[in-house]
């Protein structure tokens, strides 16, 4: 099943390390603030959460991993 | 300020100076407040008469009442005269010259869905606006009019401080600023009780249908769009005011009525978060929300200003982005850079002195801002911007040339647009 990622944009500071690990899925607007793809494709899962969890604003989401239950936010360990 | 419109409902005993109506002079006028035998018979009647919220949203009154009413335990009703549509003065307008028919509207609104308390929200800037109201409060409570106590609050006025959520966080002791997310205040709402949020024209309406019933409601404006709206219409009409008008009317019959000069070609629908047309693109159409979804516009909160020939409609637009870029509450990136950033664009444009392509700079920027805020205030800026592009996509190009219009230099008639120096939110 796709994978999608979610922005809380109060919280996102624009560190941009998102798009680093992961430019396939996020690119930078031009003042540095992530834009995501509408899905992300299972072969990214192991990137997208390793995006997820080098945020240092905790403001990026995965959801609906496939191993964590429906629609659930998935965690990177 | 308040001009005698073609409708006279609301309007009903406004004074030319403005002085607000006496409890005697109100009664005389609308007939003392109705007794209210059920509350689930005056929802009813609400339901009935089609009455849609003033404030700018256009939500069915009666289905938000029966929500608040279906709910568990006491409520509040908080009643919403923040008006920070910078475009709009017909709250103002309304409070002052008919306080007591708000004050019914919340009296009648409160105890139909089982509010114990009301909240009467105001601008801090407002001038004399709250003495006026918490006068004509202390004159119902010696008069014994009404049982609800109601509570005038004055909040700090921003753009965005006036949004429901916006209220209830304030009124909770918080800052003044949306919330965006759940419990709706229906269901969680002041000191965490279901809370119904109106706005003042909208409870003033309901006043008016408690005394006269549904079918009386529905004899003005259309059967999409029943009754009057307070409309705040500006630029170059013969005088720029408040109005009362039939829900509805064409845009058209709408400027003739104020007689609008006869070389407008252009106006702003819905205020700072309405959208640009040109006169001959809207004129037959209804000032109603499906009157005018066709051409992706909103009454908004009843505002329609006349572009006067000798402006330009460019400068205009980069006035009220340059406003919102000042309003953004800076919590979300695409705002806080982006709105600046269309707001310059713009200001370049208008003055002919554009640095790099504007045109395609700006359309990919509405691109990266859209959609990408906690709230919609950077969507209803972007709207904005690009209903004024279209709108006037002929200046735009010359502008964007080099060539600007002459008009440019006149300045620019809409109102504060003065950058902001708010942040407090408290």
């Amino acid at each position: 099943m796709t994978m999608k990622l979610h922005v809380d944009p109060i919280a996102c500071a624009g560190h941009g390390l998102c798009a680093e690990l992961l430019p396939e899925a996020i690119e930078l607007d031009e003042w540095g603030y992530p834009m995501l793809a509408a899905s992300v494709p299972a072969r990214l899962r192991g990137h997208a959460r390793r995006a997820v969890s080098a945020c240092p604003a905790l403001a990026l989401r995965l959801t609906g991993n496939d191993d964590r239950g429906e629609g659930g936010p998935a965690r990177a360990q | 300020m308040t001009k005698k419109g073609s409708v006279t409902r609301l309007t009903a005993g406004w004074r030319r100076s403005g002085r607000p109506a006496s409890l005697h002079e109100h009664a005389r006028q609308h007939g003392q407040l109705p007794p209210l035998h059920s509350g689930q018979d005056l929802i009813d009647e609400v339901a009935a008469a089609g009455l849609t919220g003033r404030g700018g949203a256009g939500f069915p009154v009666g289905t938000k009442m029966r929500g608040v009413a279906a709910q568990r335990g006491p409520k509040v009703l908080v009643a919403n005269g923040m008006e920070s549509e910078p475009a709009s003065r017909k709250d103002e307008s309304l409070l002052a010259s008919s306080p007591h028919l708000v004050l019914d509207g919340i009296e009648l609104a409160a105890s139909a869905v089982g509010a114990e308390t009301a909240h009467l929200c105001l601008p801090r800037t407002g001038g004399g606006l709250a003495d006026l109201m918490l006068k004509a409060v202390e004159d119902r409570r010696r008069h014994q009019v009404g049982t609800v106590p109601v509570e005038v609050r004055q909040l700090p006025h921003d753009y965005v401080s006036s949004e429901q959520t916006s209220l209830v966080s304030w009124l909770n002791g918080g800052l003044a600023l949306p919330t965006g997310s759940r419990p709706r205040p229906s269901e969680r709402g002041v000191g965490k009780r279901p809370t119904l949020v109106h706005n003042v024209e909208t409870l003033a309406n309901v006043a008016l249908i408690a005394r006269h019933g549904a079918d009386w409601f529905k004899d003005e404006g259309t059967q999409e769009a029943p009754g009057t709206m307070l409309m705040t219409i500006t630029g170059a009409v013969a005088e720029p005011g408040v109005y009362e008008m039939a829900n509805g009317a064409l845009v058209g019959d709408v400027l003739s009525a104020v007689q609008a000069d006869e070389d407008v070609e252009a106006v702003l629908i819905g205020g700072y978060f309405g959208t640009w047309h040109q006169v001959s693109e809207v004129a037959g159409l209804p000032f109603s929300k499906a009157g005018l979804a066709g051409v992706d516009a909103s009454p908004g909160a009843g505002v329609l200003f006349a572009l006067p020939a000798n402006r330009c409609g460019l400068a205009e637009a980069a006035g009220i982005a340059r406003y919102l870029a000042g309003q953004s509450a800076r919590q979300c990136g695409p705002c806080m850079f982006g709105l600046p950033a269309i707001a310059g664009d713009l200001t370049q444009l208008a003055d002919g002195r554009p640095e790099g392509e504007p045109l395609d700079r700006m359309d990919r920027r509405f691109g990266q801002i859209s959609g990408r805020g906690a709230c919609r205030h950077p969507d209803g800026a972007v709207r904005n911007a690009e209903s004024a592009l279209s709108a006037f996509a002929a200046d735009a190009r010359a502008h964007a040339d080099g060539r600007p219009c002459l008009a440019a230099r006149q300045g620019r008639q809409l109102p504060g647009t003065e950058p902001a120096t708010q942040g407090d939110w408290r």
